[in-house]
């Protein structure tokens, strides 16, 4: 099949970027996508071309590096990662167009390449938990309902890839951040910074610049992992409760 | 105080707040309703016209009334001062192609529907509010008792079609401003439950039809009545 690609291009970050235009002539229906781009690379080095920089890691659809914007949605037409996107998905003579996540939070590195550390940082503000040294304890000490481990679980699936705020008309983060907050929240083992937790993320996840939640529910629809708003609730639930509550007595040293 | 500042200023509590002053206004929606429902009552207005000079005295009305104002123009500020953060949170460059597919269009356009609504507003609160306060309105007497004629100024606007037509297209605009932010609401403020959802998502609904369909019915009347 033919397609022609209308691809972003920008030197770094300080440069400012435009649409070029590849025309493919021989594209097997059964390529994914990124092998489709490969193809498109080889021959622009053989070309003596700078090729056209993309994240992409594991290709098998858990790692969340791939991030493009294909025809006006993240990961393309599918709700799956772009590795996991074929050819197949699109017609003959089709013009496709494929643009970096845009949020100000994920400020373009180069070409199709964002810059998702903002979400690191929240993570690191508080999605974590106390592991106390010692012996390990029994698997089965802990009763957790099987209904909560799986929606825990279900939360944990998110694989910070970045589509919630790529097809937020926001570039809010609520998604991703109220998965990381509910996947613990959930759970006995989340306990112990519950509160602490969901201030730090929320705070952190306000500093780096995302919008807010108007409630589109586009983030859901979009997601390759299919996280649910229910956790948007969850956490909008969780800093509320937090905000009113945390610590009744002053703090005194960190502990650090 | 620095916690609850940190609270209502932060993104969620910005929406706790847009959600909790849309559910007030939701609810003068439903009070301003039902007194405007006496204007189709046929006794030549003596039943608006009482309701009306007792919305306009009594102690506690006032009260609350400027508590309505209040919750307006705090909806509108915080509505302003998201969309600003939104946009800018998009980035100096925005996408060539977005496709609508993945959300409803309603969602998305939340801030014009308000700025109609508020333009709606400014042409409603000159023509009956302002009038009833500060314009010279001639008197009705019911036994015995004067108050002032709004009957006859309400029945003056709707006997003009444009005016009727304003109304009426504002009344949908309103209908799909409530048909996302009914439900959108509760979920901001974390109020999403599998056993309750259905509920939220109908009573929305219908109340996004229902509310706004009758008050476009009373110019409609009106006009033709």
């Amino acid at each position: 099949m033919k397609v022609t690609l209308k691809v972003w291009r920008q030197k770094d970050a300080k440069t400012k970027g435009a649409f070029a235009t590849y025309p493919l002539d021989h594209v097997s229906t059964d390529m994914s996508f990124l092998e489709m781009l490969d193809v498109l690379n080889s021959s622009l080095i053989q070309k003596g071309e700078d090729p056209i920089h993309f994240d992409h890691d594991c290709r098998e659809g858990i790692c969340g590096m791939c991030s493009l914007y294909i025809n006006g949605r993240p990961h393309g037409p599918l709700q799956t990662t772009v590795c996991q996107l074929h050819m197949r998905t699109f017609h003959d003579g089709e013009t496709i167009t494929i643009e970096p996540w845009r949020a100000k939070a994920f400020p373009v590195i180069k070409d199709l390449v964002v810059d998702r550390s903002a979400f690191d940082r929240i993570q690191q503000s508080g999605g974590y938990v106390s592991v106390n040294t010692g012996g390990v304890p029994d698997a089965n000490a802990i009763p957790i309902p099987k209904k909560i481990a799986d929606e825990a679980f279900d939360a944990a699936t998110c694989i910070g890839c970045g589509a919630c705020v790529a097809a937020c008309k926001n570039a809010s983060a609520m998604l991703f951040v109220s998965a990381k907050v509910s996947q613990f929240a959930l759970l006995p083992q989340g306990k112990p910074e519950r509160k602490e937790r969901v201030e730090k993320m929320v705070a952190q996840m306000d500093a780096e610049g995302f919008g807010s939640c108007t409630n589109t529910k586009a983030c859901e629809a979009e997601c390759p992992k299919g996280i649910s708003v229910t956790n948007i609730a969850r956490m909008n639930r969780e800093y509320f409760a937090a905000s009113l509550s945390s610590y009744e007595v002053p703090l005194k040293g960190s502990g650090d | 105080m620095n916690w609850f500042i940190k609270l209502l200023s932060s993104t969620l509590g910005r929406k706790l707040l847009m959600a909790f002053t849309g559910l007030f206004l939701i609810l003068f929606l439903v009070v301003h309703l039902i007194g405007n429902l006496q204007l189709l009552k046929d006794d030549g207005g003596q039943a608006f016209n009482i309701y009306a000079q007792f919305m306009t005295s009594n102690p506690l009305i006032k009260a609350v009334s400027y508590g309505n104002y209040f919750f307006i123009l705090l909806h509108i500020g915080l509505a302003i001062g998201l969309n600003r953060k939104n946009r800018a949170a998009r980035g100096p460059e925005s996408y060539a192609v977005s496709s609508g597919k993945s959300s409803h269009w309603t969602s998305r356009n939340m801030g014009i529907l308000g700025t109609f609504i508020l333009i709606f507003l400014v042409i409603h609160l000159k023509g009956f509010w302002y009038e009833m306060h500060w314009g010279g309105i001639a008197t009705a007497n019911y036994d015995g008792k004067e108050v002032k004629d709004l009957y006859a100024v309400v029945k003056e606007a709707y006997s003009q079609i444009w005016y009727v037509l304003v109304y009426v297209i504002s009344m949908l605009l309103l209908a799909f401003h409530l048909w996302h932010g009914f439900s959108s609401a509760f979920q901001s403020l974390g109020l999403n439950h599998l056993k309750y959802n259905p509920v939220i998502s109908f009573v929305g609904k219908a109340f996004a039809i229902i509310v706004p369909a009758l008050f476009a019915l009373i110019p409609i009347w009106m006009f033709l009545y």
